[in-house]
């Protein structure tokens, strides 16, 4: 492994090693000294095209407990405000010797380009491009549910999840169902139409218009955000009519079964498609999400630049 | 294995002998079990740990906390191969503040991994004193480590290799030398040169 691009790139060997790995590195967290020198003397750069709060700090926290430098980049107040293009960045950042690029980029597939154009010689790890993919994200989701549901260990067999909202604009849905997908665990999405993306029949998932059936045998239930910054139309009447048709409340929560999770990858639109009572609950999962999210970079971080990253294929 | 280039050098009963006699010293030099700590490096030296704790319990009938304790993140040579997976790191809740620590190791060779040991210790913790316990020590050192008590010193020549093997895992309790090294595996690393 040299990069992290996509959820789909990850054999179910692979996967588990990831998560293995965050396990053992969880600890760090619990210790006196959150420190480890496995990566001092790396350089990581945060490559931030699009703006994040978790995620960027997440890494940034991941890679700083291994010992490694980490350099912040946000396109806001950088060279690219000037115009200045991707190729030309990576070059800067291939001449002060990253040798990984965390990216996050508004459009799909930048982190692919970014990994195979030759610009840069390190590894690449997607942050979320567009409405592509979110593969740690998906990672973190996957612990959370291992954490929560088969004990910690192995993969996700049999597991049953139910994913809802904004799949049309969600990066995170897509790594999900294809990660998920890989684990062993059976996915179904759940949508309006509107909010369904083409090729949707495609996905290795069931696809549902209806969130009170496909709650009732679901072990964890994943709420999406409601991506206002990218909607370009009207997607559905009002913020109300969808909240009562797909958002889940108490009530909705009460149908599913017992010890079953509620996960949302954050920010939350409180209201929209999750209720307040229901975020705050116990059977809600979604602080220990950011907690783990840590855990599952350090993993990612340690496997791509912890051992010889020389001469390894990608 | 090729059995017949190997050459036996301790048997079930042997190891059986070592490890009470190293349970008996480590008792002995700490006059007696209270706030001592085994902690084992993965993964024979676990077991090994395990059953050293055991003999303690057997004779002094008092139980002594035991942990694993995983070097990989703090290895000196982790540039030099691909990222391993981790083993596990589980320390006793007390945790290791002000307790006498002993690490179990199968094999002391190099004594790169002790190192590495060493540091994981201080990120832990600070305990009031470290020791050293291993199965077999077969010389070669290339850092100033020397360990507390040893189950058998064994001269071997950088050629040859020295395998434990532990019932746990192996199927039997059985030190062996080889004549000619095999090419280095994950679990067997404790007689190979790193």
């Amino acid at each position: 492994m040299r990069h992290l691009l996509s959820a789909a790139d990850l054999t179910r060997d692979e996967a588990v090693l990831i998560l293995d790995t965050a396990s053992e590195l969880a600890t760090v967290t619990d210790r006196s000294v959150k420190k480890l020198p496995t990566l001092r003397g790396r350089t990581v750069v945060n490559l931030f095209f699009e703006d994040s709060t978790r995620t960027r700090i997440s890494f940034e926290v991941a890679a700083k407990r291994l010992s490694a430098d980490v350099i912040n980049f946000a396109a806001k107040g950088s060279s690219v405000s000037k115009g200045e293009s991707l190729k030309d960045t990576a070059l800067t950042l291939e001449a002060i010797g990253a040798d990984a690029v965390i990216i996050r980029h508004g459009a799909s597939g930048a982190p692919h380009r970014l990994a195979h154009a030759g610009w840069i010689g390190g590894s690449v790890i997607n942050a979320g491009d567009g409405t592509h993919e979110h593969p740690t994200q998906a990672l973190l989701d996957a612990f959370t549910l291992r954490r929560h549901l088969t004990n910690g260990e192995g993969d996700l067999a049999g597991v049953r999840v139910t994913i809802v909202g904004d799949v049309l604009h969600s990066r995170v849905a897509r790594s999900n169902v294809l990660l998920l997908q890989t684990l062993g665990a059976h996915t179904t999405v759940v949508a309006p139409p509107t909010l369904l993306p083409v090729g949707i029949e495609s996905w290795p998932c069931d696809v549902s218009y209806d969130i009170d059936t496909a709650l009732t045998d679901a072990d964890a239930v994943m709420m999406l955000r409601v991506q206002g910054e990218r909607m370009r139309a009207a997607f559905f009447p009002s913020a109300n009519e969808y909240s009562r048709a797909y958002g889940l409340n108490a009530e909705r929560l009460r149908t599913m079964r017992p010890g079953s999770i509620v996960l949302h990858p954050g920010p939350m639109n409180r209201g929209m498609e999750i209720s307040a009572d229901v975020a705050d609950s116990d059977r809600s999962v979604i602080v220990e999400q950011v907690a783990n999210g840590v855990s599952i970079r350090m993993a990612v971080l340690y496997l791509l630049l912890g051992g010889n990253t020389k001469g390894q294929g990608s | 294995m090729d059995v017949s280039r190997a050459h036996i050098v301790l048997d079930d009963a042997d190891i059986g002998r070592a490890i009470r006699r190293i349970a008996h010293e480590i008792v002995e030099r700490a006059r007696g079990s209270e706030g001592l700590i085994l902690l084992g490096i993965p993964t024979r030296g676990v077991l090994l740990a395990q059953r050293i704790a055991d003999a303690i319990a057997a004779t002094e009938g008092t139980d002594v906390p035991t942990g694993s304790l995983d070097i990989t993140l703090y290895r000196d040579d982790l540039r030099l191969r691909p990222a391993r997976a981790l083993e596990s790191t589980s320390i006793p809740v007390e945790g290791i503040d002000g307790k006498t620590v002993v690490l179990v190791d199968d094999v002391l060779y190099s004594g790169r991994t002790v190192r590495a040991a060493l540091d994981a210790l201080n990120d832990l913790g600070r305990p009031a004193a470290v020791r050293l316990a291993v199965l077999i020590d077969r010389g070669h050192r290339e850092l100033p480590i020397r360990p507390d008590f040893v189950g058998k010193n064994l001269p071997t020549s950088f050629a040859e290799q020295v395998r434990v093997e532990v019932a746990e895992i192996d199927g039997h309790d059985r030190v062996t030398i080889l004549e000619s090294p095999e090419p280095p595996t994950a679990e067997h690393e404790g007689g190979q040169r790193r």
